[in-house]
């Protein structure tokens, strides 16, 4: 694979420098224009952050969700628009149970991780189908669900499935209204309350639990597990400054605003940092090295013994799983379902940040998928007050975080191609 | 029999299915009471009005490229193009002629820059064109809003600035093309000089396709390698067959414009390339192989499911948008299938 061109080379500190920002160029790229939109917005720095921390939590696990079959060789996988739906078709039936509150959330977790596999399974076979177009395929094959899905949801429902729930229904009895109301599960996550305390908390609470976990784990590591790496030394030093910013922070008056604004629940996050562990635990196993050997090259895998095309099977059934859990999460804290597009840009904009997090077609990491979330929702949030205050038009920053979304996917997928092309040449020459 | 097998494997069962389902959807037609000359006509208009776009796959499949998912460059030239003539005043023919000609320079140089992309990128041709056209769908839309456009029927009212996302044409150019000798037999309006039109653009293409040029083209698509050792340029080769797809695509609008009698412009062109890619493949067509015929059969059966299944399934449902979900499913069911057929699960 191309990517050991950019890993910077063992020397003097200049070379080392100039090695990082040439492999992490497109996320300190788009670090320099989010903090210009952040400037150009006019906004206070505890209202951008209490809407990004919202968005964060929205849409970490639809990006960790592209993490596993990017890894797998399949590219970005579009077809999570399908585990959207699978999340989608669970929440509408716990709505019709009329479940409420956390119970609700969990049963439709619950309940689209069957729908999840199924359709994860025939994207993968699709996938098989079509060998090197995976990405094109996943993304019109999103185009073709949405049809039958739509389908589903105009006509099946209440047409052929006869559904009592006059609320959720139009007028005829046929077809879901274009909007669902969540109310009951509205925050079940998010605001869940445990003996009267809630697990949502200020900001700088959050850090200071966060910190103490991290702290925690890496001080058994350290000292129980007598690991001795520098960077774990340091990752623990990084914990106990968190808690001890948070500690400072929380009764500081003159961040009374922040505490008041900037909301972080808990749970929602504690979910996100499971998802987080999950991933990398999955690589670990032999399934996971599988693969990767499948990512890396599908012929030598294959004369190795290994299935690859139901390991392919596999990791699109992991990240379609991960996607309809991640658009519940989604969902629960927008309170209602647009039934017939919340779905829609699911694929495109997990995507988007993915790359802008520092990723690539062929490879992806945890961190990448975090700093990225984090930088695209950062833009998304800024840009049109940034567009009203530097161009005198609020569209103008909307239709450029579109702008930003898609090319940033084209460059990415251009250079990748770009690469392989330069490969096989360079191949050709030396054969 | 051997007879009927062999029609039955050239018509292939996906056109098979899509064959009867227009067939059953005409007589549901018919059922509902729907009027069959007025089902014709609309038929005529949408075969005219969509033709060029689906004819821009054939330079494109043939130099190798495979379907040009990237269709929103050449219409944004083609859009372009038809602002001008607009704003310049231009009326009737003369307006529509204008627009062509504002526009093919442009879109030429478009292709020529998206051909050099495409060639950078050999064998992603179709995602990266797909986000390409994207992309520059929505830098347009910052375009429409900032481009010193001054024509009132153009710009918004009150703001006095940015475009409007939908630009009237009764004033301009609008349905001069479908008005060019048109006549009527009984109920049948036939769109003549529509229809005239877009059949000349398919008999230059096809005449291209009979060139030196158009020959050397279709050799690069269909063997690179064999092409390359005859002296062929392939790279040239598929640079000239962008442009002339990208050209076709801008002429492509401005008569499919004319025809619906609005610019659209914004998000409008977004997913434009989908119905044209579906078409031809319906028609015959695949990623690698393409023909006129196979445009021209497939634009028709395409724009006529779609305009005889419009009525009958608002009779049906009347509620929800359900030509609109066909048209999702069928159009990209039959993406879909061509590309299981292309790809052939190599490992």
């Amino acid at each position: 694979m191309s990517n050991n061109i950019n890993t910077p080379k063992e020397g003097d500190m200049g070379s080392k420098v100039k090695g990082f920002l040439v492999t992490n160029i497109v996320p300190i790229v788009f670090s320099v224009v989010c903090l210009i939109g952040v400037y150009y917005s006019g906004s206070s720095i505890p209202i951008i952050l209490m809407d990004v921390v919202s968005r964060f939590n929205r849409n970490a696990i639809l990006v960790l969700s592209l993490i596993i079959p990017i890894l797998s060789g399949m590219g970005l996988n579009f077809g999570i628009v399908l585990g959207a739906m699978s999340g989608q078709i669970a929440l509408f039936m716990v709505t019709v149970m009329k479940m409420s509150g956390l119970p609700g959330v969990l049963l439709a977790m619950l309940l689209s991780i069957p729908f999840a596999i199924v359709f994860g399974y025939f994207t993968g076979r699709l996938l098989n189908k079509t060998k090197g177009q995976e990405m094109i395929t996943g993304m019109i094959l999103g185009f073709f669900a949405n049809g039958l899905y739509q389908l589903l949801f105009l006509y099946v429902l209440g047409g052929i499935i006869k559904i009592d729930a006059p609320n959720l229904m139009i007028g005829s009895g046929v077809g879901v209204r274009a909007t669902i109301d969540l109310a009951p599960m509205k925050y079940a996550l998010d605001r869940f309350t445990i003996m009267n305390i809630s697990t949502e908390v200020d900001i700088f609470t959050a850090m200071m639990v966060f910190g103490a976990v991290f702290a925690l784990f890496y001080g058994v590591r350290l000292f129980v597990k007598k690991e001795t790496e520098l960077a774990l030394k340091a990752k623990l030093g990084l914990s106990i400054i968190a808690i001890a910013v948070g500690a400072v922070c929380v009764n500081m008056e003159s961040l009374r605003q922040w505490r008041a604004l900037v909301k972080v629940p808990l749970l929602s996050y504690s979910l996100i940092l499971l998802v987080c562990l999950l991933i990398p635990a999955i690589l670990r196993t032999k399934l996971g090295q599988d693969l990767r050997a499948v990512g890396q090259n599908m012929g030598v895998s294959s004369v190795a013994g290994i299935h690859v095309d139901r390991t392919r099977i596999v990791a699109i059934c992991i990240s379609t799983v991960l996607a309809a859990i991640g658009q519940i999460i989604f969902l629960q804290n927008m309170g209602n379902i647009s039934t017939y597009n919340a779905h829609e840009n699911v694929g495109m904009f997990s995507a988007a940040a993915i790359l802008i997090g520092g990723a690539t077609v062929s490879k992806a990491t945890v961190g990448q998928a975090l700093l990225g979330t984090l930088l695209f929702h950062l833009l998304f949030n800024v840009s049109p007050m940034a567009g009203k205050n530097l161009f005198g038009s609020a569209e103008i920053g909307e239709y450029f975080r579109v702008f930003i979304a898609y090319g940033i996917i084209a460059v990415a997928l251009a250079l990748y191609a770009w690469k392989q092309t330069m490969q096989a040449k360079a191949q050709l020459e030396q054969d | 029999m051997s007879n009927v097998k062999t029609i039955l494997k050239n018509i292939g069962a996906a056109r098979l299915i899509i064959i009867l389902f227009l067939f059953s959807l005409i007589i549901a037609a018919a059922g509902v009471g729907q009027s069959m000359s007025v089902l014709a006509s609309d038929s005529l208009v949408r075969f005219g009005m969509n033709l060029v776009l689906t004819l821009a796959m054939v330079p494109a499949v043939m130099s190798g490229t495979g379907m040009n998912f990237g269709l929103p460059v050449g219409i944004l030239c083609g859009i372009l193009g038809g602002l001008t003539s607009i704003e310049l005043g231009g009326t009737g023919m003369g307006g529509l002629v204008l627009a062509i000609a504002v526009a093919l320079p442009i879109s030429a140089v478009a292709g020529y820059l998206y051909g050099r992309l495409l060639n950078m990128v050999k064998g992603s041709e179709m995602m990266i064109g797909t986000y390409v056209g994207y992309s520059m769908v929505s830098i347009m839309c910052i375009g429409w809003l900032l481009m010193p456009f001054k024509n009132p029927s153009m710009v918004w009212p009150i703001a006095g600035r940015g475009l409007r996302t939908t630009i009237s044409m009764d004033s301009s150019f609008g349905s001069v093309l479908d008005k060019l000798w048109a006549f009527q037999i009984g109920g049948l309006t036939v769109p003549t000089g529509l229809i005239l039109f877009s059949l000349f653009m398919c008999l230059l293409v096809y005449l291209f396709t009979k060139s030196k040029t158009g020959i050397a083209m279709a050799a690069s698509g269909d063997n690179p390698r064999f092409a390359e050792a005859s002296g062929i340029s392939v790279n040239r080769s598929r640079i000239i067959g962008t442009m002339l797809s990208t050209m076709l695509a801008a002429v492509g609008i401005v008569v499919y414009a004319q025809s619906f009698g609005f610019m659209q412009l914004y998000q409008a062109p977004l997913n434009m390339a989908f119905a044209p890619v579906a078409a031809a493949l319906l028609g015959g067509a695949s990623t690698s192989k393409i023909k006129i015929s196979h445009v021209i059969i497939g634009t028709i059966l395409f724009q006529s499911l779609l305009t005889i299944a419009l009525p009958v399934a608002n009779v049906l449902m009347p509620e929800g948008n359900l030509s609109e979900v066909i048209r999702l499913i069928v159009s990209n069911g039959i993406i879909l299938f061509a590309l299981t057929q292309a790809g052939g699960g190599r490992e």
